[in-house]
């Protein structure tokens, strides 16, 4: 029987610890696929930040280090400037990369470091349970904003590839989403793009993927999906933000 | 012989570094110790293997070297006090994760935005873990410029042979002062990384640098190989001097700045016909207990003198445990101690 479909070799047959219909499986598979396709795993190095994703490097064949909270890009920067020739994937939650890290990512942006950033964007803190993150839509309740996000106390939410996108350092910036066929075909196109961009040089790329988390949202996962839609896309629009070198701006 | 340059502490730390194949720095500016990223980054950007980044912070410049000596490349940042507190969680990961890095405290007046005067009171926090977790980070102390840039090399041969951060504590007397200094051969180390650094998984398994461990076993198994390590560097990398203790009835214990001065007052003392004698731990991590023990025995009692409200007197104290007084004179918040306060000090307990 012909074969059509083979998971990436780039990925491990561990069992993965997401919850059913977590994004982060999806996500791991699409970075592996490219990293695969594009002849780039020998050199690559996934930085797994802390958060859900915390042992992605559990499951990628490839080399692989755990950063603090939020700091990912910046040790990214470290191993790029100390080896060029490393592929560096960071691989970033919303708590981390738009709360402890925004430091990290701003700067790492304005540099125009040559990395690629993968952002998932839930809107909430999984790991720790259901936390307000800097994500989380107003009036969205979540175990530190039981009534619902309200400006008044806890501001707005952080718009990454908006924001990142106003600084020339960097290269390629687009938002996409995993809830349906589409969006995900253009989610590993995104991320491909990304990779690409990074092994020819051309500096920092992100690629914010919103993602379900239909054990902390409480909905089953096919009703995360739709609840992604109705609600997260309206605030986070999906598209390409930013594709320019720097040298190609005014 | 090498030829002697005249160079600030600081500078002498820069250029030891870079003579110890210490191609990459990443730090953020902060007196008084500026002159070293002034100076790397002056000198790294002609080297082709060279990066000099000045971070948007102190943290990132911790995780900046974190990343950097994932690659088994050498590696340092420095910064004062202030800047060494923000270092802190990246300073545990990276003891955590075992990974070889130079870093370098040159000591400001404290506690918070304090001052930029000379002092010692971050010793606690580099001896005794300023970070969070069971680690231990090597610690250095020069008291000369000299030593500035031959203990930064030696630094570097440390942290690779034991894969363990060290940090050389100096003070803002030592970083701005101006002393001759001729530089060690150029030499970049031999210890091959190729076990664990990222480079790439060609031709083998993928390497994983972590600090995580989740089980309670695990966990506990994990840092009691670190501490078997550190017994080793215990064993092997204690450093000190003594000056006239032979016969000496008084031992003072002192690093770094002060060290100098106790100098001038063992030289009065004696003149005085009281004996007295210096220990001057180099290392102040791992501690020279031993010897300090050892001269406990013939002293009528020990004295420390540190630019702090007394840090190093606390182990000092576990060295001579209990057999003979240790007293303790300290000045803070930027005054150096003068060798007549000093022996007025001493004299007190004649």
């Amino acid at each position: 029987m012909e074969k059509i479909f083979e998971k990436t070799k780039v990925l491990n047959d561990r069992t993965m610890h997401y919850c059913p219909g977590c994004g982060h499986g999806i996500v791991h598979r699409m970075v592996g696929e490219s990293l695969e396709e594009l002849g780039l795993v020998d050199k690559a190095v996934v930085i797994s930040p802390v958060g859900c994703s915390v042992f992605a490097y559990w499951y990628f064949n490839t080399d692989n280090v755990e950063a603090s909270h939020g700091r990912a890009p910046a040790v990214g920067t470290g191993l790029k400037r100390a080896n060029p020739e490393l592929i560096v994937v960071s691989y970033q939650g919303d708590g981390d990369l738009a709360s402890s890290g925004t430091a990290e990512i701003v700067h790492a942006a304005a540099r125009g470091e040559n990395i690629s950033v993968i952002f998932i964007n839930n809107a909430i803190y999984g790991m720790t349970g259901g936390q307000m993150a800097p994500t989380t839509l107003i009036g969205q309740k979540t175990a530190t904003s039981p009534f619902g996000r309200d400006p008044k106390f806890a501001g707005y939410p952080i718009k990454v590839s908006e924001m990142l996108s106003t600084l020339r350092g960097t290269r390629y910036i687009e938002r996409t989403a995993l809830n349906n066929i589409a969006n995900l075909n253009k989610t590993k196109k995104a991320i491909k793009k990304a990779l690409e961009l990074q092994e020819k040089k051309e500096g920092f790329s992100l690629v914010e993927i919103l993602s379900p988390c239909p054990t902390n949202w409480g909905l089953n996962p096919p009703e995360a999906m739709d609840w992604l839609e109705k609600n997260m896309i309206p605030e986070y629009p999906l598209g390409v933000f930013k594709d320019k070198r720097a040298d190609e701006e005014e | 012989m090498a030829e002697k340059i005249l160079m600030k502490g600081n500078e002498a730390i820069a250029e030891a570094a870079i003579r110890a194949g210490c191609h990459l720095y990443f730090g953020y500016p902060i007196t008084p110790q500026s002159e070293i990223p002034e100076y790397m980054s002056r000198k790294l950007p002609k080297f082709e293997d060279g990066a000099y980044i000045q971070a948007e912070t102190e943290v990132s410049a911790i995780n900046m070297v974190y990343g950097a000596a994932c690659t088994g490349r050498r590696v340092m940042t420095t910064s004062s006090s202030p800047g060494i507190s923000l270092m802190q969680e990246g300073i545990s990961y990276i003891a955590g994760a075992e990974l070889p890095c130079v870093l370098v405290n040159v000591m400001r007046g404290g506690p918070g935005l304090g001052n930029i005067n000379p002092e010692q009171a971050d010793y606690f926090q580099s001896v005794k873990g300023g970070g969070h977790g069971n680690y231990r980070l090597v610690v250095m102390a020069p008291n000369s410029v000299q030593e500035m840039a031959d203990l930064t090399h030696d630094a570097f041969d440390i942290a690779d042979k034991y894969r363990n951060p060290v940090m050389l504590i100096a003070d803002g007397n030592l970083g701005q002062m101006m002393e001759p200094v001729e530089f060690k051969e150029s030499s970049i180390g031999s210890v091959d990384h190729s076990s664990w650094s990222l480079t790439g998984m060609k031709n083998r398994d993928p390497h994983i640098i972590t600090s995580i461990y989740l089980g309670a076993e695990e966990m506990e198994n994990y840092v009691k190989k670190l501490y078997k390590k550190y017994d080793e560097i215990e064993k092997n990398e204690v450093r000190y001097e003594e000056y006239e203790c032979e016969d000496a009835e008084i031992i003072i214990v002192a690093y770094g700045i002060v060290s100098r001065v106790v100098r001038n007052v063992i030289e009065d003392l004696r003149k005085q016909n009281i004996k007295a004698g210096l220990i001057r731990p180099i290392t102040v991590w791992p501690f020279p207990s031993e010897i300090i023990s050892k001269r406990a025995e013939q002293a009528k009692f020990l004295m420390t003198c540190e630019m702090s409200t007394g840090q190093m007197v606390e182990d000092v104290r576990l060295a001579v445990n209990g057999k003979k007084p240790v007293h303790f004179y300290g000045r803070f918040g930027g005054v150096v101690p003068t060798p007549d306060e000093i022996v007025d000090e001493i004299k007190k307990y004649l």
